[in-house]
């Protein structure tokens, strides 16, 4: 009788899981400040409270570097190799200048970009009281780390149920960051609102299919997916279709082609902090996801996915570039262009250029190619989303493409510092970007997809159009005096930090690669 | 040293730019001038023997490495480089005295591009070449859309999207070959190393292609020249004169180190459509020229022409036309420099540069005619100047293996002297128009005439003692045939020299 009671009590490797607990024990004590520190002192703690508790998550990673790779812990459901190490990595610098973006209070006169009171109805009379009393909503913060939990969970997770549930602890949170923007409050809803419906339809369609790869397997481990795939079986209908349920989930957060329908609303309608955040952080947790679900658990039936993958990074380029072009909005300039990167970082995937491919150690193969490719694409982002806050009017931020017009000759910091991000995205050399694309397409073409190289290249020249349409409009191009009010405000410490870090890591990545290429390159091997 | 040479415009770039108004123009110059006699400075060591290359390992996991080194063509291109710098900068002290974006930011520039276009003659690693051959895009495309005419942005635009779609092309080809060696064992990206490149033949053709059609539309050859009229006539003529002078010698430059250099079996294959494309580029070219109402356009269409040449020089696979080639690319941007600056002196007083908006100009400035006439003499090759001995090297060359090609090739030359004096001749001769005694009331000035003066010396120089230059591009060219394993068909027309 007492066998069948006998449940072993589960144990946990607290030092390799570490950051993951500091940043967890951070959005708890945030939830705790909410509660017991009086509304004046809130917003200080706070920050304080979460860029401590990332330093420290960030410490304690670094401590353990070199000696973790190639672990799993918690009985299994969480692997923690290279490529894990190498993503939390660059999540936590990149939710750390995030931060940074949530606290900036000087160009708001003093208050932040969240919403006063997010439950009153937009301009309601209750919610113009809340903004003269200058009531503010300090949760973002602690919301923020709870983000950022599940993006470090959703790499590393080593079987189907924990990635699906580090993929709602991070999704909800979002959800509810997306709809707090000050200004344009209905645009903020509907973009919430739009996230959620099809964020929740997403998540359903990759719990279908984490059911439909238990019924082949019989496991939600991925080591046990991928020894069933292995064996010889009658019930490839099974993983087929529960594979590409699970792409599905999975592509909708890298806002892929054709599961990209909502990254132009929401960009544009939630605060510009977190459309950064998320452009950057939650495409990093993404594509590491989807790195460990089809090289670990689906690297067995590489020749299934491999031409789905191929055709949906088509898409995905052309899609994201061709829209772009016509984007009037700066914020949904940049989200197609956020859409176009996730082609380019579906190029390596196809490539699946990794050891058990066959590739030497010590050359660059898939992972490693991400890795570098989203350190370019971070740095080019925040900087750039930290660029758009600064730029206002009357009723705060203006990120209508005409109201840049002429903006870099009147301030030429901030035009040459905007043109240094917009010449890394388009992978210019000796921007990080072009080492970046040059990462990922060495990988693809090792595949042997060679005229999938071919493709994205002409789909760069097509991107390189939309960047080059920003840099003509804030320096060839007149300012419309009809405009109204445009100015640039001055940024408080925070964003002038980010964009800083931004612009020096854009140029330092792209003259002196070295360090950063070989970093990911000996965190490259995927624990299976 | 190669490195000191190549960041010293750079640095300097940068001073300049936080530099305003006199204090800009003359540190601006006394760093063009400083970099134009360390260069020769450079060829002497290196002329001398002395071993300059350098190496060091820059991005371990790509096999990219910090090299440099120099070799006959290299050499002679920044030469060429250095000192044509400091002449537009002469020719064209830019006033403007707007705060933040006046001439400061134009000299700046323009030193920023030659830092990195040195780069590119003398990196001996492709993934190095590459990302300064990207590079030099940027300060040239903000030259074109900064100063000139009112069409200038898109000039500017048009400029930019050819020359990255040349260079996403190229991208390709780097990345396959990158990719190729590192399958073969230990990435790298060395020339040195590249050449022992073991491909199938169709894969060889396909990064062939790549490079060449990169290097087609940098030295503009007929279809892909259409950006280059638009461009140099809405740019100001110093940055055409960089823009052809330089930045196009790059695309030649291109398909004798690397065509040729890592491709020699396909290059060998390709040669018949590329000697086509080449000749259609000759007659068109010069054809187009003489159809031409504006002479900044005009000087456009022959230097299509022109590269047409060297181009079907490259690809004659023969010693004599590989080496006329290089001879005949330093010409040439000396050539086209002098049109182009000479141009400007008469669109800066005429404010148009129309044909008939100028007769007579002879009697007016005389100089200035003259200059112009120089510039034209060695444009169409007469002899006497240095650019007819590198044409008359690639057509001897050429006859050597494809006697009609070389037949058809003289015939640009002929219609080369068509549209110079044609030009000429309506602009300069004839009786004084009321306009231009209007608008033309003084010759050039001095520092005008101090401008062109060494680049006609030097065409000239290089006319009448072409030997030792020749003994340089020789020294290229033999190692490029020996790469190529081609020999040079038995002589037909005797020996050239």
């Amino acid at each position: 009788m007492t066998t069948l009671l006998e449940i072993a009590a589960p144990t946990i490797e607290y030092g390799l899981l570490g950051p993951l607990f500091v940043v967890f024990a951070g959005a708890c004590l945030g939830v705790l400040i909410e509660a017991l520190v009086p509304r004046h002192l809130r917003a200080q703690a706070q920050v304080v409270v979460t860029v401590v508790s990332l330093l420290g998550a960030l410490a304690v990673l670094w401590s353990r570097w070199g000696t973790g790779f190639r672990k799993v812990a918690a009985m299994g459901a969480v692997s923690v190799d290279g490529p894990t190490q190498i993503i939390w990595l660059l999540i936590l610098v990149f939710a750390l200048l995030s931060a940074l973006l949530f606290a900036e209070r000087r160009l708001g006169n003093g208050v932040s970009g969240f919403t006063p009171m997010a439950a009153a109805v937009p301009n309601s009379p209750l919610e113009q009281d809340a903004a003269a009393a200058r009531v503010e909503h300090t949760e973002v913060f602690p919301l923020l780390l709870f983000a950022v939990t599940g993006m470090l969970l959703f790499p590393a997770a080593n079987d189907l149920l924990t990635m699906f549930v580090a993929l709602e602890i991070l999704s909800l949170p979002l959800y509810l960051l997306s709809g707090l923007a000050r200004f344009r409050r209905l645009l903020s809803h509907e973009a919430a609102l739009k996230y959620f419906l099809l964020g929740a339809l997403s998540s359903a369609i990759f719990l279908f299919g984490a059911a439909l790869l238990y019924g082949y397997s019989g496991s939600f481990t991925f080591s046990a997916i991928d020894a069933a795939i292995a064996a010889p079986s009658e019930h490839d209908t099974l993983l087929v279709t529960g594979m590409l349920m699970l792409l599905v989930g999975l592509l909708f957060k890298l806002g892929a082609v054709p599961f990209h329908s909502w990254t132009p609303d929401v960009y544009q309608g939630a605060p510009t902090p977190v459309t950064a955040f998320m452009a950057v952080c939650t495409k990093l947790a993404a594509i590491g996801a989807i790195l460990r679900l089809l090289f670990v658990a689906l690297g067995g039936s590489r020749w299934e996915w491999q031409p789905v993958v191929a055709g949906i990074s088509i898409l995905t380029m052309l899609v994201g570039a061709v829209l772009a072009i016509v984007a009037k909005d700066i914020k949904r300039l940049l989200a197609y262009s956020s859409v176009t990167h996730a082609g380019f970082l579906l190029t390596a995937v196809v490539g699946a250029a990794t050891a058990t491919t066959g590739l030497p150690a010590g050359q660059v193969g898939s992972t490693a190619a991400i890795a570098v490719y989203m350190a370019a694409y971070g740095f080019a982002t925040l900087g750039a989303f930290g660029i758009v806050m600064m730029v206002r009017g009357a009723a705060g931020e203006r990120n209508d493409l005409a109201a840049w017009n002429g903006l870099g000759k009147k301030h030429p910091w901030i035009g040459v510092a905007m043109t240094l991000f917009m010449l890394s995205f388009a992978g210019i050399p000796p921007t990080a970007g072009f080492i970046g694309k040059w990462a990922v397409f060495s990988a693809a073409w090792r595949g042997g997809y060679w005229w999938l190289v071919l493709v994205a290249v002409i789909m760069s020249l097509v991107a390189v159009y939309f960047y080059l349409r920003v840099v003509v409009a804030m320096f060839f191009t007149e300012p419309d005096p009809e405009i109204g009010d445009v100015h640039v405000a001055l940024p408080g410490l925070g964003t002038t930090i980010v964009i800083a870090v931004g612009a020096v890591m854009s140029v330092l990545l792209g003259i002196l690669p070295g360090w950063a290429v070989d970093l990911a390159t000996s965190a490259s091997q995927l624990l299976r | 040293m190669l490195t000191i040479l190549a960041l010293l415009p750079l640095v300097g770039g940068v001073v300049v730019w936080f530099l305003r108004g006199r204090t800009a123009r003359f540190v601006g110059l006394a760093i063009a001038l400083a970099t134009f006699v360390f260069s020769i400075i450079v060829a002497a060591v290196h002329l001398g023997g002395t071993d300059l290359s350098e190496h060091q390992v820059w991005i371990k996991a790509f096999g990219a490495y910090y090299a440099l080194g120099l070799d006959g063509m290299g050499l002679l291109m920044v030469l060429l480089t250095t000192l044509l710098v400091p002449v537009v900068m002469l020719a064209e002290p830019r006033t403007d005295t707007d705060a933040r974006w006046g001439g400061q930011v134009w000299t700046a520039l323009v030193l920023i591009l030659e830092s990195l276009s040195l780069y590119v003659f003398m990196a001996t690693d492709v993934l190095l070449f590459y990302i300064f051959f990207e590079a030099t895009l940027i300060p040239m495309y903000f030259l074109i859309a900064g100063w000139g005419g009112p069409k200038r942005a898109k000039a500017a635009v048009k400029f930019l999207l050819f020359s990255l779609a040349g260079g996403l092309v190229l991208l390709f080809s780097v990345i396959g070959l990158g990719v190729s060696f590192a399958s073969q064992g230990a990435p790298s990206y060395l020339l040195a190393d590249l050449v022992k490149l073991n491909v199938s033949p169709s894969t060889q053709m396909l990064l062939f292609l790549g490079f060449f059609v990169a290097f087609a539309i940098k030295a503009p050859m007929v279809p892909v020249h259409t950006w280059l009229p638009d461009a140099a006539e809405q740019a100001t003529p110093a940055t055409s004169t960089l823009l052809v002078g330089i930045l196009d010698k790059i695309g030649t430059f291109g398909m004798i180190r690397f065509c040729l250099g890592l491709f020699p079996d396909a290059s060998r294959l390709a040669t018949p459509v590329i000697v086509v494309l080449a000749l259609i580029s000759i007659v068109y070219g010069a054809l187009a020229a003489i159809g031409q109402t504006n002479m900044l356009r005009l000087v456009a269409f022959t230097s299509v022409s022109h590269f047409g040449f060297m181009v079907l020089g490259v690809f004659a696979l023969t010693t004599q036309s590989i080496s006329g080639t290089i001879f005949y690319m330093v010409n040439h941007g000396f050539s086209t420099a002098v049109l182009f600056l000479v141009v400007g002196y008469l669109a800066k007083r005429r404010g148009s540069v129309e044909i008939n908006s100028l007769g007579g100009v002879f009697q007016v400035a005389p100089v200035m005619a003259g200059m112009l006439l120089l510039g034209g003499l060695a444009s169409l090759s007469l002899p006497g100047m240095g650019s007819f001995v590198g044409e008359f090297l690639v057509l001897a060359g050429t006859w050597s293996r494809y006697p009609v090609v070389a037949a058809v090739g003289t015939l640009g030359t002929v219609l080369a002297a068509l549209y110079i004096l044609i030009m000429y001749q309506r602009t300069m001769t004839g009786p004084v128009t009321d306009q231009t005694r209007e608008h033309i009331t003084g010759d050039a000035t001095w520092l005008e005439r101090l401008a062109v003066a060494p680049v006609i010396l030097a065409l000239l120089v290089l006319g009448f003692f072409p030997k030792p230059v020749l003994d340089i591009t020789d020294q290229t060219a033999k190692q490029a045939m020996t790469t190529l394993n081609v020999s040079d068909p038995a002589p037909t027309v005797g020996q050239g020299r």
